[in-house]
């Protein structure tokens, strides 16, 4: 072999290293996730209050709730506007505000979640002085609005433009097409794109610390502050007592869980729509 | 053809295009609202808040340059584990793997950007910190006063920030790669070896001619970087010093808004951590558009590839 066979067996070697040095952080974290989360959960864990510190014991039913509010008030707003914004682009894609509404979703969608989270303390926290789940919801709404603009958008637009000259020829509006034909053939692909973008607004702390902040007791009260699984488990997590690590874990374990179900149920609609699309 | 709007179809266009813009409004808002939020601090101290090296709240005392020197340092230092390791990812998937293999490997690796940033800062401080703490105590003398190295083995430091970091912005940079490389034009490689490349030759054709979107991968998971916050929160020691070593707990932008934040008790200190959140806000906006714009110019070009002599030596630096 020659020098420069030799040096490019290496190098492609190097390049599988590196999918190996990538997969073991992920194989540790899940391992860990599993093996310490697993050993903590108990029922207790689902239907228990957290106690007091130094007590043994304990839950996060109301950390548990809260991520569901918290993800049912962003998924309320940002799910119909971010809907409409879609149509708006798939259906008037040129114009210079299509151009600027995609610039801003793309920017939005870089936005440090922390920096949301202020901007949600100014506009929600501090005109009532009072943290709130609204606070929290809205703050992931901004993070959830641009994924869910983009997906609609793309989506509408790989319906097959036959169907839409269809709906038009029989006499539709725009409009009727949009909403009687057009949407509905997307729909499912739309609801793929939702559940993506509340797998990752689920895993978010930093845009709740300062808007839903936290509660150690049962609050459903939207104008109330409320705890969740992300915040809870930062709390316990840079505590000193063992007790709390050990739930933190477990916390950590429902959560990724959590989002794994979201992100393999996206992922097999996703499929078995590509399938349907090839027509088989 | 000229289009008949309806009635109906105008306020269709109208209506949706109101809540469109909503999001440009909301951008505009977020900028605003983030400079009427800092004005106490951005006209009390003006730029030498980006100077000063000394954040005492409790004398009424900020200056920021701990954190911009913490955000950059551990985001680079991040750059430098994560961008070869993603652009081996991107070549193996792409160019090595067997077929087969290519799906599962990009989902795994997708799986990393699925963990929540708080789970990798939980794994940080119980499972990596006690590794890092290890390895500094295993620091031979010589190394314990080098200044990258200097310090006693905390565990938490700029070290353990810069590889969580690093771990999380993979999954972004090679995804990004990955898809730029599928761009190349298959005649690029084929040329190669028609010229007699070897297998990495080859592929160094291929990584050169998608170098322009290869960077705008590397920006973009740069981006992700100066962001982050709760992991790097947890794992970075949140100590405002400049210092170069990787064994010195420090502090980023984004952590001592995050840990601060409730805390501040007077509007200045409160304004002083806004004014911190808007250049934030401002740089990864930036750094944002051009890393997009570079990966928008490298799918301009792979829609009408424009034939250039590509000549494999041994010699020509991969860029």
């Amino acid at each position: 072999m020659t020098f420069r066979q030799i040096k490019s067996n290496v190098i492609v070697a190097l390049c599988g290293g590196a999918v190996v040095a990538a997969l073991v952080p992920l194989a540790m974290i899940l391992f860990y996730v599993i093996s310490h989360g697993a050993a903590a959960l108990n029922w207790a864990f689902f239907t228990q209050l957290p106690k007091p510190v130094g007590e043994l014991g304990g839950g996060m039913a109301n950390a548990i709730a809260g991520t569901l509010i918290l993800i049912s008030i962003a998924a309320a707003i940002a799910v119909p506007v971010g809907v409409v914004s879609g149509i708006h682009l798939a259906e008037y894609g040129g114009t210079p505000l299509a151009t600027a509404v995609r610039f801003a979703a793309d920017v939005l969608n870089g936005v440090p979640s922390i920096v949301i989270g202020i901007f949600a303390y100014g506009l929600v926290v501090l005109p009532v002085h009072r943290f709130s789940a609204l606070a929290g919801g809205f703050a992931l709404a901004i993070m959830m609005l641009p994924i869910v603009t983009r997906t609609t958008e793309e989506l509408l637009r790989l319906v097959p433009s036959g169907l839409r000259e269809g709906a038009l020829a029989l006499g539709a509006t725009r409009t009727r097409a949009m909403f009687t034909v057009i949407l509905p053939a997307a729909l499912p692909g739309i609801l793929t794109g939702i559940l993506v973008a509340i797998a990752r607004i689920a895993g978010e702390t930093a845009p709740l610390l300062f808007t839903a902040f936290n509660n150690r007791f049962w609050s459903v009260s939207l104008g109330q502050p409320i705890a969740s699984l992300t915040v809870q488990i930062f709390t316990y997590a840079i505590s000193p007592y063992d007790d709390w690590h050990r739930q933190a874990w477990a916390g950590a374990f429902v959560l990724v869980s959590m989002i794994l179900v979201l992100s393999i149920v996206a992922r097999l609609v996703t499929r078995n729509l590509e399938r349907m699309n090839r027509g088989s | 053809m000229k289009q008949v709007a309806s009635r109906d179809d105008r306020a269709y266009r109208y209506t949706t295009a109101i809540v469109a813009a909503a999001i440009v409004l909301l951008v505009l808002g977020i900028g605003f609202e983030l400079t009427r939020q800092s004005t106490l601090a951005i006209q009390k101290f003006g730029f030498g808040f980006w100077k000063g090296r000394v954040w005492d709240p409790v004398s009424g005392e900020f200056g920021a340059l701990p954190f911009i020197w913490g955000t950059l340092y551990s985001s680079i230092l991040a750059l430098l584990i994560a961008t070869p390791v993603s652009l081996g990812i991107a070549v193996f998937i792409n160019e090595v793997s067997p077929r087969f293999l290519r799906q599962p490997l990009t989902y795994l690796t997708e799986l990393l950007a699925a963990i929540p940033s708080i789970v990798y800062g939980l794994w940080g401080v119980f499972v990596l910190i006690p590794i890092v703490r290890k390895l500094e105590m295993l620091r031979p003398e010589w190394l314990k006063n080098s200044p990258f190295l200097s310090g006693p083995p905390l565990g938490v430091g700029m070290g353990a920030a810069a590889l969580i970091l690093a771990v999380m912005v993979i999954p972004f940079s090679s995804a990004v790669a990955r898809e730029i490389l599928k761009g190349v034009p298959m005649n690029q490689r084929e040329a190669a070896y028609a010229l007699g490349a070897t297998r990495w030759e080859a592929i160094r054709v291929a990584l050169g001619y998608g170098r322009v979107g290869i960077i705008g991968a590397v920006m973009l998971g740069f981006g992700r970087a100066l962001g982050e916050t709760m992991a790097v929160t947890m794992v970075i020691g949140n100590n405002p010093q400049l210092s170069a070593s990787l064994a010195a707990p420090q502090y980023t932008m984004a952590a001592v808004i995050a840990n601060e934040f409730t805390e501040a008790a007077d509007e200045l200190y409160l304004h002083a951590l806004i004014e911190i959140g808007l250049v934030l806000f401002v740089i990864t906006i930036i750094i944002n558009a051009l890393s997009r714009f570079l990966i928008w110019s490298m799918s301009q070009r792979a829609v009408a590839p424009a034939p250039r002599p590509v000549v494999a030596t041994n010699e020509a630096a991969v860029v």
